[in-house]
């Protein structure tokens, strides 16, 4: 067994099955907690408290204790609900899109993205709900037979949203935890403390790798993918048609479905390197998470926001080309208005900054890239900030319009969401394992991976 | 099964994806009850076995069909039938606005079916399966390949059946109890 140990590799040593298998496995069975890790996990925490400190208070008082006024109703709720599912996007692209492409460098970085597909589309659920003014009667937007004899009507995208974000968490989850099992039956294989086994052999379902099981998991497996395919793109179709529903001036246009979808998947790989440049160096994954993944995901960013920097530059041309005035004057409004500062941060971070991926050598360093993915991410948000909040300040009567500002209970639950959101994936890190191991294991076979550190 | 109670099946094991697949089609010739076992999906295997009918997608298309029928349905019914809403004049039944739902529960029911109908199909979830009465099994999930003869085969016989598989050049033939 020495040559299947991991402590001593020679370098440029193939990966073997044996030796994928216990590097991935040992991150959670075995390995003791790295520093960073434990510095990660009490920040995280933290702002986890301060969530629940936010959410507490407004069950107890109600949403005045937000920056939201008339007609400034939807504000940070939405926008940050815009901004988790755009997140997520990016996941589902990687682990479903890239499987149909046959693109076998996605193997290695599907798991992770998944989850946090999942933990970004958990965080992005919340927000409409305390949002709603009664959270506790969010269910209403479900159509059951209730006493009231009330349906749901069907004319409106937020009755559409609901379906929407349901079914894409409830296939988020089933497709993740799919790929999970026959790892989980692993983890069940190597566990060495009997609570260990017990709980993953429990959630492992009694996988045994049967042929016929593999392949019923594969066609299933590839089913799935297939359909969540177009679903990625219907869900933020549909949170855009939220808005392009209402008359609202910067809201209005038929531009929506493809701008807030490339959006989404611009803002994922920005949060899908955030998370893979920390997370490969601190487990020491460099090799099978490498800056050839890293690259790509660069350039996949890149490209999204060139169609994303497209869309800015069709907004203002729709609204000149429209001759509507109310249109034209919601463009001067957002570039030179109250918020202009927000609207030119949106162009720095996503259109100016991100252009230093045209580099190959920047686009093959983990550090730039992470810089590079805060930013983008940052403009996302206000992206989705200036959408929202900006247009709704000035709509079409002067008498009606108010400005928006946030209050402390605002940034309170934007910033306890984010770090949930990290409690929750520091949470899988530790339990679950980042790659899949069953895949890497036939694509180490199909396709050579050699150690390199 | 009378002659070898306290037998549940034997298995092969092998380092090759290819050795199995192989030692797969050499069983399939004499024997009927044949498993295999492998760390990841090996391409062709479960055919080597005689696996023909999938029926994963059919589950899945009947499952899509049925979620869409269904909440289409729903919408008609709930929206003129039911409770009908004389919203901005439009006619009741509007039914543009009712395909994006139709679309979302198409999709829904139609993944759940794929994913209950795979395991269902499988026989899983399991709490026990004989096949982990041998030891050596742990490796089934890490980098070895296993091929086993179950003891109620037809024409399993201990010694003969332990024989064969030799015969295949596996790294060992393990003896798995009932």
């Amino acid at each position: 067994m020495a040559a299947d140990s991991t402590a001593t590799l020679p370098q440029g040593r193939r990966y073997t099955g044996a030796i994928i298998t216990d590097k991935i496995a040992d991150i959670v069975l075995e390995r003791p907690m790295h520093w960073g890790y434990m510095l990660g996990f009490a920040l995280a925490t933290a702002f986890t408290v301060l969530l629940g400190v936010a959410i507490s208070y407004l069950f107890a008082k109600g949403v005045g204790i937000w920056g939201v006024n008339q007609p400034v109703a939807w504000a940070f709720a939405l926008t940050n609900f815009v901004w988790w599912v755009g997140i997520g996007h990016a996941g589902t692209f990687i682990s479903a899109f890239l499987l149909l492409l046959r693109q076998h460098w996605r193997t290695s970085i599907n798991r992770f993205a998944e989850a946090m597909t999942i933990f970004a589309v958990a965080m992005a659920g919340l927000m409409p709900i305390l949002h709603l003014g009664r959270p506790w009667f969010f269910y209403w937007l479900i159509p059951y037979p209730d006493v009231m004899n009330v349906w749901p009507q069907w004319r409106s995208p937020l009755v559409w949203d609901i379906f929407a974000i349901a079914t894409y968490i409830i296939v988020s989850i089933l497709f993740w935890y799919m790929g999970l099992i026959p790892d989980l039956a692993t983890l069940r294989d190597r566990a060495r403390s009997r609570g260990k086994q017990i709980a993953y052999g429990l959630f492992a379902l009694g996988w045994r790798g049967d042929a016929r099981h593999w392949h019923r998991f594969e066609t299933s497996y590839l089913l799935m993918a297939g359909l969540a395919t177009p679903l990625v793109i219907s869900v933020h179709t549909v949170v855009s048609l939220d808005f392009s529903f209402g008359l609202v001036p910067g809201w209005h246009s038929t531009i929506f479905p493809p701008y807030f979808v490339d959006g989404a998947l611009y803002s994922g790989f920005a949060m899908a390197l955030v998370l893979a440049v920390p997370m490969r160096k601190v487990f020491r994954l460099q090799d099978f998470i490498t800056t050839r993944h890293l690259a790509k995901m660069g350039t996949l960013m890149l490209v999204t926001g060139l169609l994303v920097a497209y869309s800015y530059l069709v907004e203002v041309f729709n609204a000149y080309y429209s001759g509507d005035r109310f249109e034209i004057a919601m463009i001067v409004n957002r570039y030179a208005g109250p918020y202009a500062p927000v609207a030119w941060a949106v162009i720095l971070c996503n259109v100016l900054i991100p252009q230093a991926l045209w580099s190959t050598r920047l686009r093959q360093d983990p550090r730039a890239l992470f810089v590079l993915g805060i930013v983008v991410l940052v403009g996302m948000w206000l992206e989705r900030f200036m959408i929202i909040v900006v247009s709704l300040t000035r709509d079409f009567l002067p008498s009606a319009w108010h400005p928006f500002y946030p209050t402390f209970w605002d940034l309170a639950t934007l910033a306890g969401s984010i770090g949930a959101f990290a409690l929750l994936f520091l949470l899988f890190l530790r339990f679950l394992p980042a790659i899949s191991m069953s895949e890497l294991r036939k694509e180490a076979r199909q396709r050579p991976i050699r150690v390199t550190t | 099964m009378s002659r070898h109670e306290s037998l549940y099946a034997l298995l092969a094991e092998f380092a090759e994806p290819t050795a199995l697949v192989r030692a797969a089609h050499a069983s399939r010739k004499t024997y009927r009850n044949v498993d295999a076992y492998a760390p990841y999906a090996v391409d062709g295997l479960a055919e080597a076995l005689g696996f023909r009918r999938n029926r994963v997608p059919l589950v899945t298309l009947v499952g899509g069909i049925l979620g869409g029928v269904g909440i289409y349905a729903l919408q008609w019914y709930t929206a003129v039938i039911d409770y009908p809403i004389n919203s901005g004049g439009r006619p009741l039944d509007s039914w543009p606005v009712f395909i994006p739902p139709t679309f979302e529960v198409t999709v829904l029911v139609a993944a759940v079916a794929a994913f209950f109908g795979m395991l269902a199909l499988n026989g899983l979830p399991r709490l026990h399966h004989p096949i982990f009465n041998a030891r050596e099994f742990d490796l089934a999930s890490r980098n070895r390949f296993f091929l086993c003869i179950r003891a109620s085969d037809p024409a399993f016989d201990a010694e003969r059946t332990r024989t064969f598989l030799a015969s295949l050049a596996p790294l060992r033939v393990i003896e798995v109890p009932a």
